[in-house]
């Protein structure tokens, strides 16, 4: 038999319908669900008095509007309204929902896999372009618009083309003190945020199978940054030991059935894909974002650019309304410029892992004088975790406020707001014009690297910095 | 949604790449639960300033583009965020073609879904396009049926399209009650699997 990739496997099982010039229509296992994509595909439903075909498959939680601070106080009406309309939808069809006082709610991202709803060989949906995370385990995991979101509570299915592979290969391993976040910036920053357009990535390669599951989510989680509406890695014992006891996953002999089953979806020795890009892991540095999208980045050793140094004109005008924007001069070294707030959350960033691994970086240190700092953990389980390790107490003590699981200042849609002009070390994804607030400067960086900018005021290297006695 | 065959309109020259759906539409404005009334808030912090003044230098706010209908594009467009918000902001201000190199994944289905036209042309054949638009009023003609994209120059230009999507489009077919036509092998697919 012809070898397959993960990516070809999952595809075939799911078919329930083919013909001739129609995309496929692909079943789909899990559909999870949050307040700001799905109120108009209720509504769609309700119009046409149509049901939620499996509630089963459903999940929901509240995540993207959710206050972090003030736990119940939501000062924004139409937020209110929004979060309430999920709830009344979720009793009308019958769907699960984590709601803001629920021990489950979190990230949409961090929680499926936390609960153990993200399985291998899954096709796993949801209102959310971050829906990528979930390819981690080695699911179909990718985002829909709301109209989807309509139609597969509707059917239970999409009607999807068959997507071309690009396998994304890691070669070597990771340098010390250089992490997931880095590896998945500086493959962005090589490649281009459209590199994987009309593709689904694999990830391969030595320093992927090295990455524990956390880290894994967060190279998946930013494909879509690269372009990539989905993007996965092939499961192995680190995912099966990741998925053992959590609660959707099945027990007993049945856990073993289940690995046996998962074990299946693995891509073949010699499977072919349509595109192969390479990258060294040995070659990657601590990485810093300077633009305006998660590709105008580079290594923190580096120096803003110089727009005229791009050959495309296209390019050129790109960088120079970036520069403008992020009120950067081109040949200022990263190291050299100062922040004003630290985010460290995110579906990207914001597991116990991450939390970790700022932590230690904080330690007995403070926040610099001029620099706001916040904690936003995943889920409100990962906060509790945290708490247990008194890793809250290493945050507020450096300086840092330590807040309830949401999105928060990823996209800025609750109170978690910068203003026009400030700047940000954030740990999130996407460091688009506005994204923090308008007129608000991301650089996207990883959370070691975030809590080490928190410290010095500025850009750092951590791996110089963690052995340093630095005082502010 | 409504069928779309032919459509000739007024071209507005958005000179950028990788327009992603935070421009297109800002998160503040995620919060409703209608699918209407999202054309107010469309490239929210380029078309107004901190206080809510129209930018005069935004191109979509001069005078010669107030009517278009046809937005014009760099490569990546609608890049980012899943949000649906944007192809429904762009189709209630008023533009029913888009017309760009390369366009994001997501919000390519999106737009479709809203019988939004996404037109793929050739960098070069967007740069004719951006140039001419650029000079002021500028009328192009878009023929789905035959695929094409002419003015009353000269200009003609070719794109390729998925055969269904196509067919969706020109129709305005309700894709859900279609599927729901399959529930048949939907079923049987859920028994097989169980």
């Amino acid at each position: 038999m012809k070898p397959k990739t993960i990516i070809e496997k999952i595809w075939e099982r799911h078919v329930v319908h083919e013909e001739e010039n129609k995309p496929n229509l692909l079943y789909i296992d899990l559909h999870l669900v949050h307040e700001v994509t799905s109120p108009q595909a209720f509504e769609g439903l309700r119009m046409n008095q149509r049901k939620v075909r499996r509630p089963d498959l459903t999940y929901a939680t509240v995540d993207h509007n959710v206050p972090t601070k003030h736990r119940n106080v939501i000062s924004d009406e139409i937020a209110k309204k929004q979060m309430s309309t999920l709830r009344q939808n979720c009793e009308e069809f019958a769907i699960p929902l984590a709601d803001i006082n629920h021990p489950d709610q979190g990230i949409v991202h961090v929680i499926g896999p936390q609960l153990g709803l993200t399985q291998p060989g899954k096709t796993i949906v949801c209102g959310d372009s971050h829906t990528s995370t979930h390819g981690a385990f080695g699911a179909l995991a990718f985002g829909i618009g709301t109209s989807e979101v309509e139609h597969v509570l509707a059917t239970q299915t999409l009607w999807q083309a068959k997507p071309k592979t690009l396998q994304v290969k890691v070669n070597g391993k990771l340098g010390l003190g250089v992490t997931a976040k880095d590896l998945i910036l500086a493959i962005i920053a090589k490649f281009g945020v459209n590199v994987g357009t009309g593709y689904v990535m694999e990830y391969t390669g030595e320093a992927i199978r090295d990455l524990s599951m956390e880290e894994r989510m967060t190279v998946c989680n930013m494909s879509i940054e690269a372009g990539a509406r989905a993007g996965l890695i092939s499961p192995d014992q680190t995912t099966y030991e990741f998925l053992k006891g959590k609660r959707y996953v099945p027990e007993g002999d049945a856990f073993f059935e289940a690995v046996q089953k998962w074990e299946e979806f693995a891509t073949d020795e010699g499977a072919e894909y349509d595109r192969t890009i390479e990258i060294d892991a040995e070659e990657i540095e601590p990485q810093v974002t300077w633009g305006t999208n998660p590709s105008m980045g580079g290594p923190i050793s580096a120096h803003v650019p110089n727009p005229e140094d791009y050959s495309r004109p296209a390019d050129r005008s790109a960088i120079r309304q970036a520069l403008e924007y992020m009120g950067l001069e081109a040949g200022t070294p990263i190291e050299a410029i100062a922040i004003d707030h630290v985010f460290i959350g995110s579906c990207t960033n914001a597991r116990l892992s991450d939390l970790r691994a700022a932590a230690e970086v904080v330690k007995g240190r403070r926040v610099h004088e001029n620099v706001s700092a916040i904690v936003v953990p995943g889920s409100q389980t990962v906060k509790l975790a945290a708490e247990a390790e008194g890793l809250d107490k290493i945050f507020t003590e450096a300086g840092f406020e330590w807040r309830s699981a949401g999105c928060s200042m990823c996209l800025a849609m609750n109170d978690d707001v910068l203003q026009p002009g400030e700047r940000c070390a954030s740990t999130s994804n996407r460091n688009f014009e506005g994204r923090q607030g308008n007129g608000a400067r991301t650089h996207l960086v990883s959370p070691a690297m975030a809590a080490a900018a928190a410290i010095a005021g500025h850009f750092v290297d951590v791996r110089s910095f963690s052995n340093q006695e630095v005082f502010s | 949604m409504e069928a779309i065959q032919k459509h000739e309109g007024i071209v507005c020259p958005l000179d950028r790449v990788n327009v992603d759906t935070d421009q297109i539409i800002p998160k503040q404005f995620l919060k409703r639960i209608e699918r209407q009334g999202f054309g107010q808030f469309l490239f929210y912090h380029w078309r107004f300033d901190n206080d809510g003044n129209k930018r005069a230098d935004f191109i979509i706010n001069q005078p010669a583009y107030e009517q278009a209908s046809i937005l014009v594009a760099g490569e990546n467009f609608g890049c980012g965020s899943s949000r649906e918000h944007a192809p429904w902001a762009l189709l209630d201000y008023g533009f029913k073609v888009i017309i760009a190199p390369s366009f994001a994944d997501i919000f390519y289905n999106n737009s479709t879904k809203n019988g939004i036209l996404l037109v793929k042309l050739s960098e070069e054949e967007v740069a004719i396009v951006l140039e001419k638009a650029k000079q002021g009023k500028y009328t192009l003609q878009v023929d789905l049926e035959t695929q094409t994209v002419t003015d009353n120059d000269g200009f003609h230009a070719t794109f390729t399209i998925d055969s269904y999507q196509k067919k969706l489009l020109l129709n305005g077919w309700d894709e859900i009650s279609l599927t729901m036509q399959l529930e048949d092998k939907i079923k049987a697919f859920e028994q097989k699997a169980n």
